[in-house]
């Protein structure tokens, strides 16, 4: 019988499903930089991103899904920051995130 | 003349009341609706930011009113109250030369928020379970098991229109935060996630607290609020939320999940309230003649309040109120 | 689980007496099921409902889907009632979901805000020169079973119980949206832990399932399923129920909404042609019945005259777990003898291949 074209497919779930994500990685990298479960989601350091100026890089939210096990697609956009520092000036929290780059694009160069 | 002030509620606000109003050379008595003083506290395990076990601040609070001989009459409900004195349940009057009504707030009944599925679902707990259990060293799954993923949502039964309750509760957040350390530290090998809307750190030492959550811990904060729990067929309960800070709906099955329930009025705010021409908020809780100047003065002549009865706080607030509260009566006393 | 929470939410349901307004689409998808209703209503239970053929669509699709404005509706509603006041009925009863959800809507719009109840008589008398009066009592047809459940208890045939282990069958309920999510208070259990199917379920000595997405709606939605370049998340809201259900290994799914119903059921031929998927026991899908067909099953109906041979999954597991005895050969023979045709054989539309009427 040949295939039937519906027009249409089943739409893949769009939740982070933490059941599903292996954490290790992520894991991996909050026992390496613990400050990085400090953030508050300020967005300060989005909001003076160089890159994040004029690319969809958004450094908050990159990180903030690397720690829920999401890490497609992290390392490319890590590759965007120009390591400037200047979220580094303005993080009320302390976070080394010049580190937090570094971090995940060595953590995870291979996803 | 001897001066009588009658106090209704044996928590810590009418014990603390009572003492200073003792310091002062005024006699007092307690009336409790329970069997015993202590109120909420007798529950509660330890005291946020200083882990201080709540024993500690009980049971000096109560031996001190045993030896100042501060009359105290348990199992003693009132059901309405004027400047001069209450009356009790049986009908009983109680006369005084001035009364302050020290009656706490009541526990959301975490029932209510359907969708969490309390009293439904094994393993969903609320954060004054988590008190009593801790107390009794009993805190576990219901099979005995450890925890290897728990989770907490804040703001249960506080800034919720669909149950009627407006306001901020305040110490549930820190509550969470403590209860998050504190479970951690009985279950090491557990995740903890804690499910929040805002983070609300008002008091000395709060911030730095959740900050040592975070980084200590390693306790995991989403920003955005539980939708349901439901069963899960290995008997867990998978949770759903949005994350908010990434934009993307998230889910996960935990072993415990503990609502920290908010603080309510008490029911019976509106019976007393129009006994005595009180005010009560919109949130129903008693208020105040003003926030600033007359916070412990009822606005209703020799009528004075003190505590949760007026909105949320936590203990040492309420400890610092009613030396508050026993000066202004003290005064009012003294200018009859 | 212990539900004993669902005796919260109470509502009035007459005892007798309804006026009973059609789906618009039952009729297409579980063509008996309507007749079943009024069949256990007017013969096992002796119960007056009145069918009235004047009554219309509550336009509840068109609503749903931007074509029919609001004040168009509150008229089309306003001229049922009129048609129920005419004969001489105060219980209005409705067999569709979205049509409950209309009707507790308008009611509730004007008791809120009484001047469009105003505007909406004087459009009914300008455009028909009806006037009406407002139900006694409204209530979803489910309800209506639900609050016999325990004399069709009595009058039972047979207990949804598996014949072969004795055990009870383990039934997925599904609830519309429209019956309590938009007011808890009118479903009975409320909108979290609905109980009016699982009250009968639990009657007629069946298990309820308690699975992770037992609340999430199936997909339907009206302009989701109607547009096709948004049918791939209608359809994977089906697609998650299922795949959450399947470890529970149910025996069938109940719904009591039309819409719900045809999804749960046509979506398992999709999704298997789809993605391979098949669902149920041996992979031969998992029935899905309306509660009149429950009903008529433990009642002793005849699983044709319900009208089952119309579902997409085959549903002569079910029956043979539940011991209920049918003739194959009849299966797609209409109510005057005549073959109906048949369909092609498929995934989750096997049974044939085992009881193929043509042999």
């Amino acid at each position: 019988m040949a295939a039937i074209n519906w027009g249409y497919g089943i739409s893949k779930p769009r939740a982070i499903d933490i059941d599903r994500n292996n954490l290790r990685r992520s894991d991996e990298i909050l026992h390496e930089m613990p400050e990085l479960q400090s953030c508050i989601g300020c967005g300060s350091c989005t909001a003076v991103c160089t890159a994040g100026n004029l690319t969809e890089f958004n450094f908050r939210k990159v990180h903030t899904l690397v720690r829920r096990g999401e890490y497609e697609g992290a390392y490319e956009l890590m590759n965007r920051c120009m390591l400037c520092g200047k979220c580094r000036l303005v993080c009320p929290r302390g976070i080394n995130t010049r580190g937090v780059v570094m971090l995940i694009k060595r953590k995870l160069g291979d996803f | 003349m001897k001066r009588r002030v009658v106090i209704i509620g044996g928590g810590v606000a009418g014990m603390q009341t009572a003492l200073r109003l003792h310091a002062a050379g005024i006699g007092s008595v307690i009336l409790e609706k329970d069997s015993a003083t202590g109120g909420k506290l007798r529950d509660w395990h330890k005291l946020f930011p200083t882990f201080t076990p709540a024993s500690e601040v009980l049971d000096p609070l109560r031996r001190a009113v045993g030896a100042a001989g501060i009359e105290v009459r348990t199992g003693a409900e009132v059901v309405g109250l004027d400047g001069r004195g209450a009356v009790l349940a049986d009908g009983t009057r109680i006369d005084g030369d001035a009364v302050v009504v020290a009656t706490g707030f009541t526990l959301f009944d975490a029932r209510i928020k359907e969708e969490y599925g309390y009293g439904i679902y094994d393993n969903v707990l609320t954060s004054a379970d988590v008190e009593r259990m801790l107390n009794e060293g009993t805190l576990s799954m219901k099979n005995g098991d450890r925890p290897r993923r728990i989770a907490f949502l804040h703001c249960v039964g506080s800034r919720d229109e669909k149950v009627c309750q407006r306001h901020c509760s305040r110490v549930c957040c820190v509550t969470g935060v403590k209860q998050a350390m504190e479970l951690k530290e009985r279950f090491p090998e557990a995740d903890v996630f804690n499910f929040y809307m805002d983070i609300r750190m008002f008091g000395s030492g709060y911030e730095e607290m959740y900050r040592e959550a975070q980084v200590r811990h390693n306790v995991h904060f989403v920003r955005g609020r539980i939708s349901e729990a439901a069963p899960t067929i290995d008997g867990r309960i998978q949770i759903k939320a949005e994350d908010t800070l990434t934009g993307r709906p998230l889910r996960m099955s935990v072993d415990m999940l503990i609502l920290l329930v908010g603080m309510r009025a008490n029911d019976d705010n509106r019976r007393l309230a129009d006994s005595a021409s009180l005010t009560l908020a919109p949130s129903g809780f008693v208020q105040p003649a003003d926030p600033f100047l007359h916070s412990v003065e009822s606005g209703a002549e020799g009528i004075f309040c003190v505590g949760t009865v007026t909105a949320p706080k936590n203990v040492g607030e309420t400890l610092a109120e009613a030396a508050a509260a026993a000066d202004a009566v003290a005064d009012y006393l003294k200018n009859r | 689980m212990n539900r004993r929470n669902w005796t919260d939410y109470q509502k009035e349901i007459a005892d007798d007496r309804y006026y009973y307004a059609r789906s618009c689409i039952r009729q297409n998808f579980f063509p008996g099921s309507e007749r079943a209703f009024l069949n256990i209503l007017h013969d096992d239970l002796g119960r007056d409902v009145l069918d009235d053929p004047l009554h219309t669509s509550c336009t509840g699709i068109g609503y749903h889907s931007d074509i029919v404005p609001l004040e168009t509706i509150m008229t089309v509603v306003a001229r049922q009632f009129s048609l129920m006041n005419d004969a001489g009925y105060e219980n209005f009863i409705s067999s569709c979901i979205t049509s409950f959800g209309v009707y507790t809507e308008i009611l509730s719009t004007w008791e809120e805000f009484p001047e469009t109840e105003e505007r909406t008589r004087e459009n009914l008398f300008k455009a028909t020169g009806r006037e009406f009066r407002k139900p006694k009592s409204l209530a979803h047809t489910s309800d209506i079973v639900f609050h016999f459940r325990e004399r069709i208890a009595e009058l039972a045939q047979r207990r949804l119980v598996n014949v072969e282990t004795g055990e009870p069958l383990r039934v997925v309920e599904h609830i519309g949206c429209h019956y309590a999510k938009i007011f808890p208070k009118s479903g009975i259990g409320g909108s979290e832990f609905p109980y009016v199917l699982a009250g009968m379920i639990e009657s007629w000595g069946g298990e309820c399932v308690d699975y992770p997405e037992r609340r999430h709606c199936c997909g339907f939605g009206f302009r989701n399923y109607l547009v096709q370049a948004n049918r791939g998340y209608s359809i994977a809201n089906s697609h998650k129920k299922l795949e959450s259900m399947a470890p529970y290994k149910p025996d069938f799914i109940v719904a009591n909404c039309p819409g719900c119903a045809m999804f749960l059921d046509k979506w398992q031929y999709a999704i298997a042609e789809m993605e391979g998927t098949t669902y149920g026991q041996g992979g031969r899908g998992i029935p899905v019945l309306t509660y009149e067909e429950m009903a008529g099953l433990v009642l002793g109906y005849d699983p044709w005259e319900l009208g089952m041979q119309m579902h997409q999954v085959d549903v002569e597991p079910l029956l043979d777990k539940m011991g209920v005895a049918y003739d194959p050969a009849a299966k797609y023979l209409g109510r005057n003898g005549k073959f109906i045709g048949q369909p092609d054989t498929a995934v989750v539309n096997c049974c044939d291949a085992i009881y193929d009427i043509k042999q």
